[in-house]
This record gives C-alpha cells, sequence and structure tokens, in this order.
C-alpha cells in the first residue's frame, strides 16, 4: 500500500543549513531510511547520508528522527501515523559534515586512549578455558554496533563541548566494564576508567540505555558496577589496608594495575 | 581546506602519503592483512569506503570454520580439507584449501588472544556449531553475530598497533611504473579531496560484488572496486562465473527482501517446508552427497546430537544445493504468499534455545517484520550473498600476476571452487589477510630505495577521470544506470542461466556502458553520494560483465552456476579448468581465456580416491 510521506530533512553543512520539505511516495514495511533512498534517488541526488547494512548491524545511520536518536534502518514507518509529518536531524553532538553525516571522530579519537585486552599465557595445551557464564557479562557489551547514540544522547557532552575532552563516554564505558570482567584480562583500570575517562561525571539518568538498538543496559551493568569498583579500591578502609599490606581482593586477583 | 573546488588541478587539492604497504578495505581480511604486515615491520595504511569497523565482515553471522576439534576430537584439517573442496565441487585451488584448513584453527585461537570472547563448549573451549558441508560441528561463534565480534576484535587490535586508518576514502585507480605497483590514488568521501598513496606494495581486500544484483544481502559497499582495480591494473580474474545466491534470505517486507538469515537456523535445528507442509529437501538430495545425507526425517532428526551414527539432515546440504532447491519449489507453485519457502525452528526447539542462539535472528524479524520466530515460521527465499571468484593470485603469497598487487577475501579467487561453504569466508579473511600482509611486507622492504616511481601524467589522468561525471550536462542519473543492471542481473545472470537469457543481459550491459559514459552528476564534491556511486559504477559494470561472459561460455552446472540448458556437472571437461577473465585490448571490456586447474599432489588426492564409508 503506497502512500505519499511528508518529511522534513535538515540539509547544509558545517556553515549552517535548515530544514527541507519534501513529499516521497512510500509503502509499508518500510523504514525511515528507504524513504531517504528514494528522496536521493528520484529528487536530490546529493542527499547525504551514512549507511551501510541496513539491518541494523553495523550502526552508520544513527540520526535524530522526530527528535529521538535512533538507527534509520531499523525505524519502521508504520510506527507513525500516516499523516505525521517525519523530522529527520543529524546527531546534535557531533559537527555536521552534510546533511545528516556527522564528523563522529570524537569517538574514534577516545577509542584510541582506551586500554586493550592484556591476556595471560594460555593452558598447557595451546587452548584458553572460560566458562560461558563467565563470559557472558562481557559478551554483552560486545554486542555494541558503535552506532554512538548512546554517546549523541549523553547529556554530559550533548551541549558541553569543553566536556569532551575528559570524558569518553558511555560507549567506552561499556568497554571498560567488558575489560573489567573478562575472565582472563589481567589488567585492572579502575583508576583510568575513573580519572581518564572521566566516569565520575556520569550521573546516570540512564539516557544511553533507553536509545540503545541492542538492548544493553549499560547503565545498570556496566556503567553502575564500574563506579562501585572504582569506589571500593578508593574508598573502602578494608580494600585500602588490603592493598597497603600485600593482600588483594579476589575481584582483582591477578590483574595489575595500568 | 574544504576539497570542494571542481577542477582537478586545483591547488592544494592533492594529499601524498608514502607507505611501504597500502591495504584497500577495512573488513576482516584487510585489518588482518594491516596487522601482518604491521607485526612483520611495513609501514602500512589502511583506507576503507566506511566508518572503521562498520565494514560488510559485521554482517556476518554463523562463525569461523577452524578443525580445532573442540566439540569433536575427530575433526582435523584434513577432514575440513575434503569438505572444503567436495562443496566446491573440485574446482578449488587445491593449495588454498589446505593451508585455509590447516591455518584457521591457530588464526581463531589468535582472536581470543585479543580479546575476542567467544561462546563456550562446557569444559570451557571455544564452541563449535553444525553447518551446511560441513562433517562435524567446526563453526567458532559468538551467539549469530561472530562477523561483529571477529571485526571489533581485529579494529581494537589495530588501534591498539597504532596503524594508520584513512576512513571514508575511496581508492578509485592504481598506479605501475613499468609493470610493478607504486601506488593508488582517490578521494576523501567527506570533502572530495584526492589523495595520492605513493607505496610499492598494495592489498585489496575490498569484498564483493553483490551490489550489482537487486536481492542481495549486500551493503552499498560490495561494488568490485578490488576486483575492476585489478582488471585496469592488467591482473586477472578466475572463477567470476560463480555467485553463491544464500538459500535463506528474508522475503518480507520489500524493504528487507535480501536480507540475510543465518545458516545457523538450520545447524541449530531448524527445517524447510513448502506451503504443503513437506519437508521437501529429502526430495533433492544429489547423488554426489547421497551416501553422507540422512534420507528419513528420523534419521535427519536423530544427527543433532548423535553424529556417529546418522547422517546429516539435507537441510544442511551446500548452499548452491538447497538454494536450487527453494527456487524449484516456489516455480512449482509451492511458495509462501510473499513468493518464498518456510524456514522453521518454532516448532523444533524452545523459545529460550531459540533466543539464546539466534538473538540477532529474533531481533531482526521482531523489529523488521513483526515476526516471532520462536512462535511461527520465517518466510525466506535466496538472495545473492558472495562472489567465488576473483582475483587470481598465487596461493602461498596472494600476489597477483602484477607485481606488487595483492588480493584476499572475497574480492580474491581460488579458494573456494565453484561454491563455498558456510564459515569458510571468516576463516579464509584471517589465514590470508595474514599470509598477504607478511608477503607484501617482504617484498616491499625488499627492495630498498628502488622504488617504482608514479608518473605525473597518471595523476594527472586519475584526477581528471575522477571529476569528469561532473562535466557532462543532461546526461542520465547514476542512480537510475544502477537500478536497471540490478534489475538486468537478477532477471538474466541470477540464480538459473540459460544462454539466451546471458546473450541478452551482455547487451543490456553494453548499453549500460553507453548510458554510463555520459552519466552527470548533480552538486559538488563535497560528501556527495551521486557522485560516489557514479564512480562506484564503472567497477560493477566491468565487473557484471565478467560474471555474464564467463556464466555464458561454462557450458555445465556445478556450484553456483546453474545451466537450465546444461544441468550436468561435466567433469570430462569443465570438471578440468578455470575460466580466466582480462581486460580486454581497448580497456572498455573484458575477454576470457581458459586455463588447466592446478594438479593436486598424490598425497591429497588420496582423501577422495572413494566414497567415504559414512558409519
Amino acid at each position: 500500500m503506497a502512500y505519499d510521506l511528508k518529511m522534513r530533512v535538515w540539509r547544509g553543512d558545517a556553515d549552517g543549513g535548515e530544514l527541507t520539505d519534501y513529499t516521497v511516495q512510500v509503502s509499508d514495511g518500510e523504514v525511515v531510511l528507504d524513504a531517504l533512498h528514494r528522496l536521493q534517488a528520484t529528487q536530490t541526488g546529493d542527499l547525504a547520508i551514512r549507511w551501510n547494512c541496513k539491518a541494523g548491524k553495523c550502526g552508520s545511520c544513527s540520526a535524530e528522527i522526530n527528535g529521538r536518536p535512533r538507527l534509520m534502518c531499523m525505524t519502521r514507518l508504520s510506527d507513525f501515523d500516516q499523516a505525521e509529518t517525519i523530522t529527520v536531524t543529524p546527531m546534535r553532538t557531533f559537527p555536521v559534515i552534510r546533511d545528516l553525516v556527522t564528523d563522529v571522530s570524537f569517538n574514534y579519537e577516545k577509542a584510541k586512549q582506551l586500554p586493550y585486552a592484556e591476556l595471560g599465557p594460555r593452558d598447557a595445551d595451546g587452548k584458553r578455558r572460560m566458562m560461558q557464564v563467565d563470559v557472558e557479562r562481557s559478551q554483552e557489551f560486545r554486542t555494541c554496533i558503535e552506532c554512538y547514540l548512546c554517546q549523541d544522547v549523553c547529556h554530559v557532552v550533548r551541549d558541553h563541548e569543553d566536556n569532551k575532552q575528559h570524558f569518553a563516554g558511555p560507549r567506552f564505558f561499556i568497554r571498560y566494564a567488558e575489560l573489567d570482567m573478562h575472565p582472563l584480562d589481567t589488567h585492572d583500570r579502575r583508576a583510568l576508567a575513573q580519572d581518564a575517562a572521566g566516569l565520575g561525571m556520569c550521573n546516570i539518568t540512564k539516557c544511553c540505555t533507553e536509545v540503545c538498538p541492542e538492548g544493553i543496559h549499560i547503565t545498570d551493568n556496566a556503567i553502575i558496577p564500574m563506579k562501585e569498583r572504582v569506589v571500593d579500591r578508593k574508598y573502602d578502609p578494608l580494600v585500602w589496608l588490603g592493598n597497603k599490606i600485600g593482600l588483594r581482593s579476589q575481584d582483582d586477583e591477578g590483574r595489575t594495575e595500568v | 581546506m574544504t576539497g570542494n573546488e571542481m577542477s582537478p588541478e586545483s591547488a592544494g587539492g592533492m594529499e601524498r602519503h608514502a607507505y611501504d604497504v597500502v591495504v584497500v578495505g577495512a573488513g576482516g581480511a584487510g585489518l588482518r592483512a594491516a596487522i601482518a604486515a604491521h607485526d612483520a615491520g611495513a609501514r602500512v595504511a589502511v583506507v576503507c569506503k566506511s566508518l572503521l569497523g562498520k565494514a560488510h565482515t559485521v554482517m556476518a553471522e554463523g562463525g569461523i570454520a577452524a578443525a580445532m576439534g573442540n566439540r569433536w576430537p575427530e575433526d582435523n584439517w584434513e577432514v575440513h580439507f575434503r569438505d572444503t573442496m567436495r562443496g566446491g565441487k573440485m574446482l578449488n585451488h587445491w593449495r588454498m584449501a589446505q593451508l585455509h584448513a590447516q591455518q584457521a584453527p591457530e588464526r581463531v585461537m589468535e582472536l581470543e588472544d585479543w580479546g575476542a570472547l567467544f561462546d563456550r563448549t562446557d569444559d570451557g573451549l571455544i564452541s563449535q556449531r553444525d553447518f551446511g558441508g560441513h562433517r562435524y560441528a567446526r563453526l567458532a561463534h559468538v551467539g549469530d553475530r561472530t562477523g561483529l565480534e571477529m571485526i571489533r576484535t581485529l579494529q581494537q587490535r589495530t588501534v591498539q598497533l597504532g596503524i594508520d586508518v584513512f576512513m571514508e576514502l575511496t581508492v578509485t585507480d592504481l598506479f605501475q611504473d613499468d609493470g610493478r605497483i607504486s601506488g593508488a590514488f582517490g578521494y576523501w568521501r567527506e570533502t572530495g579531496r584526492f589523495v595520492l598513496f605513493e607505496a610499492p606494495a598494495v592489498i585489496l581486500a575490498t569484498g564483493g560484488i553483490g551490489k550489482s544484483f537487486k536481492v542481495t544481502s549486500n551493503s552499498w559497499e560490495y561494488t568490485g572496486d578490488g576486483h575492476a582495480l585489478a582488471l585496469r591494473a592488467g591482473a586477472s580474474l578466475i572463477n567470476m562465473e560463480f555467485v553463491q545466491f544464500h538459500p535463506t534470505g528474508m522475503v518480507w517486507p520489500p524493504s528487507v527482501k535480501g536480507l540475510l538469515v543465518t545458516e545457523s537456523v538450520r545447524g541449530d535445528g531448524g527445517v524447510l517446508k513448502n506451503s504443503e507442509g513437506t519437508r521437501f529437501m529429502f526430495d533433492y538430495i544429489p547423488d554426489f552427497f547421497r551416501a553422507e545425507t540422512a534420507d528419513t526425517e528420523e534419521e535427519a532428526d536423530r544427527w543433532y546430537d548423535d553424529k556417529k551414527n546418522n547422517r546429516r539432515p539435507p537441510e544442511l546440504l551446500p548452499r548452491d544445493e538447497v538454494a536450487r532447491a527453494i527456487n524449484s519449489e516456489i516455480k512449482a507453485g509451492r511458495g509462501t504468499p510473499h513468493g518464498g519457502i518456510y524456514l522453521d525452528i518454532a516448532s523444533r526447539r524452545t523459545p529460550e534455545f531459540i533466543r539464546k542462539r539466534l538473538p540477532s535472528m529474533y531481533h531482526q524479524f521482531k523489529e523488521l517484520a513483526d515476526v516471532d520466530i520462536t512462535a511461527e515460521p520465517m518466510e525466506i527465499g535466496p538472495t545473492c550473498h558472495y562472489v567465488m571468484g576473483g582475483v587470481e593470485v598465487d596461493p602461498d603469497t596472494q600476489e597477483s600476476a602484477v607485481t606488487g598487487l595483492y588480493a584476499v577475501g572475497e574480492c580474491s579467487g581460488g579458494m573456494h571452487g565453484s561454491n563455498r561453504l558456510g564459515g569458510n569466508s571468516l576463516g579464509d579473511l584471517l589465514v590470508f589477510g595474514k599470509l598477504a600482509g607478511e608477503a607484501a611486507t617482504a617484498y616491499a622492504t625488499g627492495l630498498g630505495r628502488a622504488r617504482p616511481a608514479v608518473a605525473e601524467d597518471d595523476l594527472r589522468a586519475a584526477s581528471h577521470s575522477a571529476v569528469a561525471p561532473f562535466e557532462v550536462e543532461g546526461g542520465d542519473n547514476p542512480y537510475a544506470i544502477q537500478s536497471d543492471l540490478q534489475q538486468s542481473m537478477n532477471d538474466l545472470v541470477g540464480i538459473i542461466r540459460t544462454a539466451g537469457e546471458l546473450e541478452r543481459s551482455l547487451v543490456e550491459i553494453e548499453a549500460l556502458k553507453e548510458r554510463a559514459r555520459s552519466m552527470a552528476v548533480e552538486g559538488h564534491r563535497q560528501y556527495n553520494p551521486g557522485w560516489h556511486l557514479a564512480l562506484d559504477l564503472r567497477n560493477m559494470l566491468l565487473v557484471s560483465e565478467s560474471i555474464a561472459r564467463a556464466a555464458l561460455a561454462r557450458e555445465e552446472s556445478r556450484g553456483g552456476h546453474t545451466r537450465d540448458d546444461f544441468p550436468q556437472t561435466d567433469h570430462e571437461v569443465w570438471g578440468r579448468k578455470n575460466l580466466v577473465v582480462s581486460l580486454d585490448a581497448a580497456g572498455t571490456g573484458v575477454e576470457l581465456s581458459e586455463r588447466p586447474l592446478p594438479e593436486m599432489p598424490d598425497e591429497l588426492k588420496k582423501y577422495f580416491d572413494e566414497p567415504r564409508k559414512e558409519s
């Protein structure tokens, strides 16, 4: 069933731009990205969109649809009334390159500052052993498709350019949590998470969790546990004493602070 | 610097970089090659059309085939080698299949060293799952998002090692000096600004060609860039007639038609049924696989738990067999309301099992089709998924016929013969990525100061060629040409082929090439998708012609090439040779030649001497 959809799409570049009205024919079962592709093919060949898999797996086509951070390929037109105008704007936290494409290099810069997995040697038979139940906690964070919608919605950086330098953002807090919960990893990165990544600036409003297209429990399963572990390390007098006299808690057994 | 100047010779419009090795493409093969080159001591750069971590590898679902023997100690490289050769209908380059089977296990373990978290067996080892054509459960996996795990691991390793990555940069030309590679030329997608890489070694890792077909599981990036760059540089392609149509793509809604439904659904117990409720795959067991395939539903169902005493279900035949069977059922009028076939796991496994083993599939159907796969069957049909054909390379170094030009992953040919087994692509990326990175580094660093140079005339020609679509007034729209090409390839060079249709496709491709010569692009060079497509389209047309020409010449049916007018597999004539594609003298099209298959050594031939006793 085809119908005419009214759309308002932000067109412009770093110097400024505006919402432009379009009417495009769409049909049942289509998503916002389909409507934009049809615009591109029939009305405005140079409309800039970043996309790849069109299956919710690569995290390229992030934008704000009626003000809400979403993947354009996973937003079905049937979620809207047919008479409603759908407004699509670029992610606000990142500088615009052109139209719906933003400069997300902030995230790639932060990724360069991240620590990495550092496993001990393999077992004698050349294999490694981890139990499924133990890898599952970190596996949840590894379902991240790096769409950066959590970074986009995070109020610490959304309208506070000056915070970007000291704040890695939710996408990278789950990376810290992932490494921290990796059964065979040997590093202790709690100090790094707190100081270099700015974990303390997060005040757990859960906006990131709400927009995550993968449904990762960013706040409950990653940020809060990481905050607790940082606090344990810093303020728990028993842990402090244990560290002083060389005892180690089970949590960071065999891990070296980096 | 905005890069918006239309003139190719505008001041400051050209960036220059010098490296030992430049890798084009940042999927699994490209990143593994770059890591290997870095480890071998090269100055290496990775160049990719998308952002880092978005390459098509991310879409791979099922797993990495590697005979680690974690579930079945009987498994080893010899069995994997045999499965791969038989899956490819013996047209594979034996040496590539051998190297792949031997080295895949260590490549998987290495990913784990770098932080990958695979699903585990009860003993805590890397879990391995069943897949079509593999005798044992052999695919290391992470739910149904193995590709994401692999690319993220390689991406994080690349960043950790400090390898230079040029994101959203498209390579449009390769340069040579006296027959040796001297560099690569491209443009930043963001600004349109040109970039020259001076490098004696270039590794092509650009993936496949699926975007030339209408119904495909492939993303926009899959425009055959590496295939076309290699052809233009004077290298050859082999096996181009073999295109894999994955049996299970989504068929509804139209917006997601072609989107992949992982083979793991069948590996984990899913079955195929027609509109009459019949498990039709039992009617399509070919003689070649009869001895190792169950012929009753009871035996097939027992196999999941007892592989020793039962034979594999026919749903797990190699992909070419299953895709043809589905196609036949739909043509015979036993399809579903949306023109597919039912893939049913809901009636065979618990909702908990399905959500645990197939989380992405659950999510994908729920979000995009309003279908709950734990409660009802999926509707699926064949979708263009993978090209077996690619750049002809030396199996040990991945070097093409052009000195300094290497190709790995989907854009290389030979490893998979006429049909790729599921799970063999991810291993392919890792094994040959590493070998290519090492070989390219050895070559580049061995040159000393005597490096091939880039000629300024060539550079100017490349710049002019790249902006040519802007200089046309009133020409055809590249989107329209692409859409017509996709329809034509789908209708005439698809899953079932005939001489008449293939001849027609060549006429249509010729006409599209003519239209492409005068296509026009609106706007300017800054992040302009219309311009990007216009440049990619040249590659798509050249590669489409390669496929159609090779498909017309091969007068038999084998693997990913089915001729309605030549339904038999002809071992005597066509089982002994490859079709080789190269650029024609005019440089605007391709021509074919034949090359005998490389002779397999006797110690490997023994695995195929007699039909294996299936106990």
